[in-house]
């Protein structure tokens, strides 16, 4: 598993609502050796404060080295990432991480919530290059409210694969949660849901999934440091209440395999 | 990976730690380096003078509940509490690779009391590929941990000289700066026998989230990391160098060469680069390069020419 770290060019800023916001990077490497489920690490500038990188999941890459990342501004780094311009470089470190884990045999039904959709693009459009039908496979999208989901929608409206949307104040899609959604469709016992978003809308999705006996991975977020297991800052509970490490266990995990007060 | 073994090479970068012969002054920090391996794809492990490996335990440790990191001004504080896999299965586990790279490998090891840090000692002593033994007397983070030892000058001799007693290899003793006066503990682990020492590990901080009225680590302090500790750092090596005989390993806040150049002016002999990697995985071979550039610009015979260069009056 190879990582570069490059300087990638921003090719397209696109401003989605008043605190998302997608960048477009032209990368040399980063992009072609990705997998979905994967992170790279950004610099956000180049003083020494912020003096670390900020992890961001891939949305989605192209053939021609192309690369997105969406992000709702939280902090300071997140906030200096909204005022780059089209043109200028970012440093990027990556891919890191262990993806999501595809079966071409079986059906998969893919639950976003908010800024979790992110990485959930890149694995739906793997699921159609790699799988001959995609007919019993489900993309679930869920926001707060429509502006938060709609600018996200038309990428997956374009792949073959079902497509339902909820919000939770019934502005766009469905008038309530994803688990809501989730609990109106008829999942195969074969079945792989995979899962990213608020940690408590995970929780429920892997709550339900194991009420059913089906497979669930979460890609799970935690602060970390360096991303490729050097300073062992992102840990979390695992079931037997040992510690696992976001950055190189993960950040795709087995619900099951969590503790986290399921 | 490219193979430099040669010892006539140019520029002259090369520096001595006791009997410890680095090809030059550029260590990883313990800690932030991993087992090395975690880094084979982003740097030329052959081109740097030392790798200094994450701290070892007799046991396995757990470490620290999460939040373990969290980011201040130019720095960072951990609490990641010592996690490591223990003596036993890094020497089964980690030491093959290691045993594969010409880099000497230095193991930094911690320990609860003087038995523990004799057994560490007995197995690594054991071990081929272990070029010297760092020791962490330092590591603010476990209660019952290292600062007891670290922060008293009797303690501080009495691990040194158990470690010393239990090994031939070169033993580089590592200082807290969370102490009253750095130079008495570095004055007495010279005196029990250190071959060098090394500073400053971390220096104990706090961050608090307003909001939710609680610290932002788990561990409530932690370590300080990062540019903002390099002043503090650089102090403190430019008074134990003028103290001690014995040579002196520069750490805090080091990113560039010119850095590193610094606390050589200062009076170390060598220094480790922490923190940087995480943000550049390749901030220890880039310094390399650069302290290369600069004895080639300024027309140096070798890098040694700066150790203690400092002009002050």
């Amino acid at each position: 598993m190879s990582q570069y770290q490059e300087n990638a060019t921003i090719i397209r800023f696109e401003q989605l609502t008043d605190s998302n916001v997608r960048l477009t990077l032209q990368t040399e490497e980063v992009a072609q050796a990705a997998k979905p489920g994967q992170f790279v690490m950004i610099r956000a500038g180049k003083s020494k404060d912020p003096l670390l990188r900020r992890p961001f999941s891939i949305h989605q890459t192209s053939s021609n080295g192309r690369m997105q990342i969406l992000f709702k501004v939280t902090g300071r780094g997140t906030g200096l990432l909204a005022h780059c311009k089209e043109g200028e470089t970012l440093s990027v470190f990556g891919p890191l991480g262990r993806g999501f884990r595809i079966d071409p045999a079986r059906p998969a039904c893919l639950i976003g919530g908010g800024m979790g959709i992110a990485p959930l693009l890149f694995l739906a459009k793997r699921i159609c290059q790699i799988k001959n039908n995609t007919d019993s496979d489900m993309i679930i999208l869920g926001g707060r409210s429509k502006g938060e989901i709609e600018p996200l929608v038309d990428d997956f409206q374009f792949l073959n694969i079902g497509l339902m949307c909820s919000t939770d104040d019934g502005s766009f899609g469905l008038h309530g949660l994803v688990t809501d959604v989730m609990r109106t469709l008829s999942l195969s016992n074969d079945c792989i849901v995979y899962s990213c978003g608020p940690e408590p809308m995970m929780k429920s999705v892997a709550a339900y999934c194991r009420e059913l006996g089906i497979e669930c991975q979460v890609s799970v977020e935690s602060v970390m440091a360096c991303g490729m297991g050097a300073c062992l800052g992102c840990t979390i509970k695992a079931k037997d209440d040992r510690y696992v490490h976001v950055c190189s266990d993960g950040p795709v995990f087995n619900a099951e395999d969590l503790g986290w007060n399921l | 990976m490219e193979f430099i073994d040669d010892h006539d090479s140019f520029p002259d970068l090369r520096v001595k730690i006791g009997t410890l012969e680095l090809q030059n002054p550029v260590m990883t920090a313990s800690g932030t380096f991993g087992y090395a391996r975690e880094f084979v794809n982003l740097v030329n492990l052959h081109r740097l003078g030392g790798v200094v490996v994450k701290g070892i335990s007799l046991f396995p440790r757990q470490g620290n509940p999460p939040p373990r990191i969290v980011e201040t001004s130019c720095g960072m504080l951990n609490a990641i509490g010592l996690e490591n896999v223990g003596v036993d299965r890094f020497i089964e586990e980690k030491m093959p690779y290691l045993q594969g790279i010409k880099t000497p490998v230095i193991v930094n090891i911690l320990g609860d009391s003087l038995d523990e840090y004799r057994h560490i000692t007995e197995k690594l002593s054991q071990v081929s590929g272990v070029a010297a033994i760092e020791v962490n007397i330092s590591c603010p983070n476990v209660k019952k941990g290292g600062v007891a030892f670290g922060s008293d000058p009797d303690m501080a001799a009495a691990v040194t000289r158990v470690v010393k007693q239990n090994t031939s290899l070169p033993v580089i003793v590592k200082l807290s700066p969370n102490v009253t006066d750095i130079t008495q503990i570095a004055s007495a682990v010279e005196q029990a026998g250190a071959d060098a020492v090394s500073l400053i590990n971390t220096l104990i901080g706090m961050a608090i989230d307003l909001r939710t009225k609680r610290p932002r680590l788990a561990n409530v302090i932690g370590g300080l990391s990062g540019p903002a500790i390099k002043p503090v750092a650089l102090r403190m090596v430019y008074l134990v160098s003028g103290c001690v005989s014995i040579p002196v390993i520069g750490i805090g806040g080091i990113e560039s060469a010119e850095d590193a150049l610094e606390f050589m002016l200062a009076g170390a002999s060598a220094v480790q680069i922490g923190t940087a990697s995480f943000i550049n995985p390749r901030a220890s071979e880039e310094v390399v390069e650069g302290i290369g550039d600069y004895v080639v610009r300024e027309k140096l015979h070798s890098v040694r020419d700066i150790i203690g260069a400092l002009e002050t009056d």
